[in-house]
């Protein structure tokens, strides 16, 4: 007989996965107020899951057989899924409850959701890599089409639903590839087999690796693989659109980074080039366009291509201090698409939800508070220096000039002059352009008020204490180059 | 010895020629029958191989629930099968020639097959083949220790889908009349049953 595995490790993703379901069950026998008691205890459920992911073991600890594993890395990590999972639950709340698609399976599959995710940044094998990506996917796939009486909303999630299988695909097809030419699909067992002159030579292991990333980028979003994130973005209701563009992102992206340093650390120099490419294609693209789009969603979407990119020239870097940037890149961008979206879900006229960019004109003379915070996020989306988005934006493309990528960061800070443009142009709509008609000034409710508020706090004040998210980025990087 | 190998030219032949059946047979009916027919002589050779779970999973998946479905989506769906099949003369030749393709692939393939030494160094069977009695077991054992963080995972992603089948399609319809039993018994004869004194010669 063999032991019962250490669950300790896993403590987090067990308790979720048991919240969620008997939440289900909560949802599923309570008559009345179903949705808002079920939400609430979602929200409820997921503090709780981060503070029992900030106190689990800070050392690198593998458990299930070498399935899964947690560090610094993946506590950092899952702590800001959680937070973005949790703040996407409460700026839904008034959204459905208007939109009358207020049912209790939302969060309950945000939860879901939320447990793949971190069973992606806890991948330690090809095969929980694959079965938390497969759980995150599915949920979100019912997310997008979870309006289902709109055409848009459907077909968002149709093509969400066709585009990922199709990625997943490629990612299981590169990933049977690694386990036929290295022999085994754990990361610590293919880090050693690469480690040596033999298994460095393989080529069908190199093509392994490009499908593997090929699946990843997919699921980032970053260019050439971005062709769905627009589309999705704009069909999906507003809340999950907010949802899509943070935590899915977040975890892609660390899954990203483990994956390239942890098992394939001693191929950097295959799969530097690669990460170049998407990475540069990534920020021109979501610089330029950005520019001719009209509806605030599909902007986001851009918008979030682009910031892809800066966040993969740490991972071209491929080292302890790009990695770091990308971690302190991804806690700031949280941060930033929270607040934007806050904004996005206060634009209502007349009660009826408004999406294009022009609505926003003169929003300064109506609601002023509500467009300096919609300005404070769009600056330091730019990176303009005093705010926030500067300082990842700072230590990715000095990580990329340490590690000799200069032309990267120069066609890089190059991309984000031109995507200066489009952000600026919101801001010159709210405050030069004569007045639209304006905008439903208590649309939204207090909650995502709220949230507007203190994400602008933060970002403006960011730059004064910097010290403890650098300090635990640095030390959650070095962890991952540990093991 | 001999009787093993007159078992598997048996199943294989048969699994053969109900395989053209499938594709050959006018009836799409008679299709799916000897697709079930296919799937039952293939468990067949799994037995023959030592292979019993893969056997029966076989049958009980494949012939209990797909199987049935295709039956079920060929007799529900009025779908033209003879004009599906029109254009069947001038791509036999394409078809003929990407199965031969396919066909020397697979050859290939096969004749070709070598494991690296160095993928082998490293690569031990994970199940202990002398400790377990039948495969049944042995898959069990390793699926519930080794793998449970999969397996526990697979089932996760299962609900999800169950989940997500429920609230993009569930609608609850008013009007439907459902049967509250509490309620049918706690009717009184009071509130159900009305005399009414009908005059002669009058409809009520």
């Amino acid at each position: 007989m063999m032991p019962v595995p250490d669950l300790i490790p896993a403590l987090p993703e067990l308790f979720l996965a048991v919240a969620a379901m008997v939440l289900m069950m909560v949802g599923v026998f309570r008559a009345d107020r179903t949705s808002a008691v079920v939400s609430w205890l979602a929200v409820l459920a997921l503090i709780v899951d981060l503070v029992l992911i900030n106190r689990g073991p800070l050392a690198r600890t593998v458990t299930f057989n070498g399935m899964f594993v947690t560090e610094q890395f993946a506590i950092f990590m899952k702590s800001l899924i959680v937070v973005g999972s949790a703040v996407s639950i409460v700026m839904a709340r008034q959204y459905n409850e208007r939109n009358r698609v207020d049912r209790f399976e939302f969060p309950i599959l945000i939860l879901f959701a939320t447990i793949g995710m971190q069973a992606m940044v806890s991948a330690n094998d090809l095969i929980s890599l694959y079965i938390g990506l497969e759980l995150q996917s599915l949920s979100l796939y019912v997310l997008a089409a979870f309006k289902r009486d709109t055409v848009r909303s459907t077909e968002a999630g149709l093509k969400y639903f066709v585009l990922g299988a199709l990625s997943s695909g490629m990612l299981l097809f590169g990933a049977s590839l690694i386990y036929g030419f290295a022999g085994s699909t754990n990361f610590d067992q293919l880090a050693k087999v690469l480690s040596s002159e033999a298994g460095l030579g393989s080529i069908g292991l190199i093509i392994g690796v490009v499908f593997l990333s090929v699946g990843l980028a997919f699921k980032c979003s970053a260019v050439p693989f971005h062709m769905w994130t627009p589309d999705v973005y704009e069909g999906a209701p507003t809340p999950v659109t907010g949802f899509f563009a943070v935590a899915p992102k977040i975890a892609a992206l660390s899954l990203f980074l483990r994956v390239m340093i942890e098992p394939f650390g001693h191929l950097v120099h295959q799969w530097q080039q690669i990460i170049w490419a998407i990475s540069l294609a990534s920020m021109v693209l979501g610089a330029y366009a950005a520019i001719s789009q009209s509806n605030i969603k599909r902007l986001m979407a851009y918008s979030s291509i682009g910031h892809v990119g800066y966040a993969l020239i740490g991972l071209a870097a491929g080292s302890a201090e790009g990695v770091r940037g990308v971690m302190v890149y991804l806690a700031v961008y949280l941060v930033m698409n929270l607040g934007a979206f806050s904004v996005i879900l206060c634009m209502e006229r007349r009660g009826e939800s408004v999406e294009e960019i022009s609505d926003l004109a003169g929003l300064s003379k109506s609601q002023p508070m509500t467009a300096a915070a919609l300005a404070i996020f769009m600056f330091s989306m730019a990176g303009v220096p005093p705010l926030a988005g500067f300082v990842p934006k700072f230590i990715v493309f000095m990580a990329a000039v340490h590690a000799g990528l200069i032309w990267l960061a120069v066609l890089g800070i190059l991309a984000s002059v031109v995507g200066c443009y489009y952000y600026i142009r919101v801001v010159k709509l709210m405050y030069f352009d004569t007045p639209a008609e304006a905008l439903d000034p208590t649309a939204g409710g207090n909650a995502v008020r709220f949230v507007t508020a203190v994400t602008a706090v933060i970002i403006l004040l960011f730059i004064l204490i910097p010290g403890p998210l650098l300090a635990t980025a640095e030390a959650a990087a070095a962890s991952l180059f540990q093991g | 010895m001999i009787l093993s190998a007159l078992a598997f030219y048996l199943f294989a032949g048969i699994a053969v020629l109900s395989g053209l059946m499938v594709i050959t047979a006018r009836n799409p009916v008679h299709s799916v029958l000897f697709l079930i027919l296919a799937f039952f002589n293939a468990a067949g050779l799994f037995v023959l191989l030592g292979a019993e779970f893969l056997a029966m999973i076989l049958v009980v998946v494949y012939v209990g629930a797909v199987a049935v479905l295709f039956l079920f989506v060929v007799m529900m769906l009025d779908i033209n099968f003879a004009a599906l099949r029109r254009g069947i003369r001038q791509h036999l030749a394409l078809g003929l020639a990407v199965g031969i393709v396919l066909l020397a692939e697979l050859v290939i393939v096969v004749g070709a097959w070598a494991v690296a030494p160095e993928v082998a160094a490293h690569t031990a069977p994970i199940v202990n083949s002398a400790v377990t009695a039948t495969n049944t077991q042995a898959l069990g054992a390793i699926l519930y220790t080794r793998y449970i963080y999969a397996f526990e995972g697979s089932g996760l992603i299962l609900l999800v889908a169950m989940i997500g089948a429920i609230v993009l399609t569930h609608r609850a319809r008013a009007g439907v009349r459902r049967q509250v039993i509490s309620k049918q018994i706690s009717r009184s004869r009071a509130e159900t049953i009305e005399v009414v004194k009908v005059p002669t010669g009058h409809g009520i």
